[in-house]
């Protein structure tokens, strides 16, 4: 097993829609996308995401485009109106994702793009 | 006629301007039945210009409608291209008589079509807010409140001989949906139909976010020549299947591409709420089928609901923003007790929170619970102190912005580069209203070369 940040298996890009976030996130190939769906639970992200308070947290499971979208309430501060953020539609947040770690099996090594930024 | 291409000439307001030229030259080229749309109306965007029309009753619509069109209006008549944009913004009757003057000063004669009616501010309107909005603000600091109309007013100007559209708020897909219903003839309860024509507008409103823009991460997702990105093309057929494509320039359209954009602002992939459908892409799946050309099977659709949103806007108070520098040795601790002094020199009744730029900003909260906890971030010698306030009135905001000013000589040592900022906020709430408390207007104007 070795610990890989999602980054190195996955992409993703965030939308905002007032105080509610989604967060897609897309295997770079087919064989890593079990390896999400078993690690990247809602419970894993509302953890990742827990300084921000999500009220909820929902994940649909997209098996043909080899994605998950990830949905969370009342992260935003109010969204793009209200917040005081800098980035008040939470744009970067996708990347939040991407940097979280997860213990990644040795045959599915090969589909893992490791730089340096990632192992 | 078995397909028709639709190009993407921009995803939003203060998109690249020069990106409509390489769309209209590809779709010139191809000779097949086309259209170019144009999205440049945000939530706030519509509230600005509503704005801008209250100080000059010629102005509200996109600042840069002119910009955009003028080198591109006359191939498009000469082609038989159809232009559909939200580009009317908060004034649509005004961005027909723009595109009217420019129609002659480029020598074409053709027909506008001008959607309206979205504007809910009206005694009616606001009639029908004030039974359906349980959240309703004070109707003395309303700003705009618009309902996002679906296709077939659009549908109706074109049938009338509209070749230029400019609309108020539509939905941003219809803008797509729009010239497929026309050209095809959907019923409007054609759901399937309408939901791939649906997703085939998603995909294209917001522009170059499908063909490699928002999208370079250096050495794992490259982008090609992404200062020069070709906007997207659709290729549609009669049944509502599509290819996404895009104009020459750099960028590129794959399977990540269009995952990325297929999702974006989605939430329940089964239930993509518009008002013309409710589109459906739990289903849905991607075939790359080389030179930069994907095309997505599966979309369906459902129903459309029964309601239309309106988007409300109002008075949202004053945002003020400051920032310094320090840099060296302890340098985050230094911005650290800057931003301290700044709370406690603060009117007391002010939202105001504090970043660390360079540690800790844009992953925090406004609660400020990161900063107390003194979170992680990456150590820096080179940081950015930004302190942003809120407040209902401009001079609660600019007196906290003193604050940041003065550290200057009574702040800790060693602070530079400050800058501020001061801007009025417009807030936003929507709520649903029927359907049929929504009257469309289309009128259409013939614009004559003199």
């Amino acid at each position: 097993m070795h610990d890989l940040r999602l980054h190195a298996l996955a992409h993703g890009r965030t939308g905002d829609k007032g105080n509610r976030l989604n967060i897609s996130l897309i295997a770079y190939a087919p064989e890593i996308y079990p390896l999400l769906v078993q690690a990247v639970t809602e419970d894993v992200v509302a953890a990742r995401f827990a300084h921000r308070k999500p009220t909820s947290v929902r994940r649909y499971e997209l098996p043909k485009l080899y994605a998950l979208n990830f949905v969370l309430d009342d992260v935003l501060d109010g969204g793009v109106t209200q917040a005081l953020n800098l980035d008040s539609h939470g744009k970067t947040l996708s990347y939040h994702l991407l940097g979280m770690s997860i213990a990644v099996p040795d045959e599915l090594m090969a589909f893992a793009r490791v730089r340096r930024n990632d192992a | 006629m078995e397909r028709m291409l639709i190009g993407a000439g921009a995803g939003y307001s203060g998109d690249r301007i020069d990106a409509p030229i390489a769309v209209v030259r590809d779709l010139r080229t191809s000779g097949e039945r086309a259209a170019i749309i144009f999205e440049t109306l945000g939530e706030r965007t519509l509230a600005l210009a509503q704005l801008r029309r209250r100080e000059n009753p010629g102005l509200g619509y996109e600042p840069n409608l002119r910009a955009l069109l003028a080198p591109v209006l006359k191939d498009c008549v000469d082609s038989n291209i159809t232009i559909i944009g939200n580009f009317g913004a908060a004034n649509p009757p005004a961005a027909g008589d723009i595109i009217g003057k420019l129609a002659a000063e480029v020598g074409a004669t053709l027909c506008i079509g001008i959607v309206s009616g979205d504007d809910m501010l009206g005694p009616e309107g606001l009639d029908v807010l004030r039974a359906c909005c349980d959240n309703l603000p004070d109707p003395k600091s309303l700003v705009s409140a618009n309902a996002y109309l679906g296709a077939e007013p659009i549908v109706e100007a074109l049938d009338r001989g509209a070749q230029v559209v400019a609309t108020g708020r539509v939905a941003d897909p219809s803008l797509t949906l729009a010239p497929l219903i026309h050209a095809f003839g959907w019923s409007c309860r054609d759901w399937d139909r309408l939901g791939r024509g649906t997703m085939a507008g998603h995909l294209l409103e917001c522009g170059a976010q499908v063909t490699g823009g928002y999208f370079a991460d250096p050495g794992f997702k490259d982008v090609p020549s992404p200062e020069s990105i070709g906007y997207p093309i659709a290729s549609i057929d009669k049944d509502g299947q599509f290819v996404i494509g895009k104009a020459r320039g750099g960028g590129l359209v794959d399977r990540r591409t269009v995952t990325e954009q297929l999702l974006y602002e989605v939430h329940d992939p089964a239930a993509y709420l518009t008002p013309d459908v409710i589109a459906d892409i739990s289903n849905a799946s991607l075939v790359e089928l080389g030179g930069d050309r994907v095309r997505v099977d599966g979309v369906t659709g459902h129903a459309r609901p029964d309601t239309l949103k309106v988007t409300v806007c109002f008075d949202g108070g004053w945002l003020g923003e400051g920032e310094i520098s320090y840099y060296g040795p302890n340098a985050v601790a230094r911005a650290r007790l800057a931003g301290e002094v700044v709370r406690r020199r603060s009117p007391p009744n002010i939202r105001m929170r504090c970043d660390v730029i360079g540690v800790l900003s844009v992953l925090a909260d406004d609660q400020g619970a990161a900063w107390d906890a003194g979170v992680p971030g990456e150590p820096s010698e080179d940081v950015r102190l930004r302190v942003a306030f809120s407040a209902p009135d401009k001079a609660t905001v600019e007196r906290a912005l003193a604050e940041v000013e003065a550290l200057y000589c009574a702040g800790p040592a060693g602070g530079g580069g400050i800058r501020l900022a001061l801007r009025p906020r417009i807030a936003a709430t929507s709520c649903f209203v029927p359907r049929d408390a929504v009257k469309a207007k289309v009128e259409i104007v013939e614009a004559r070369h003199a």
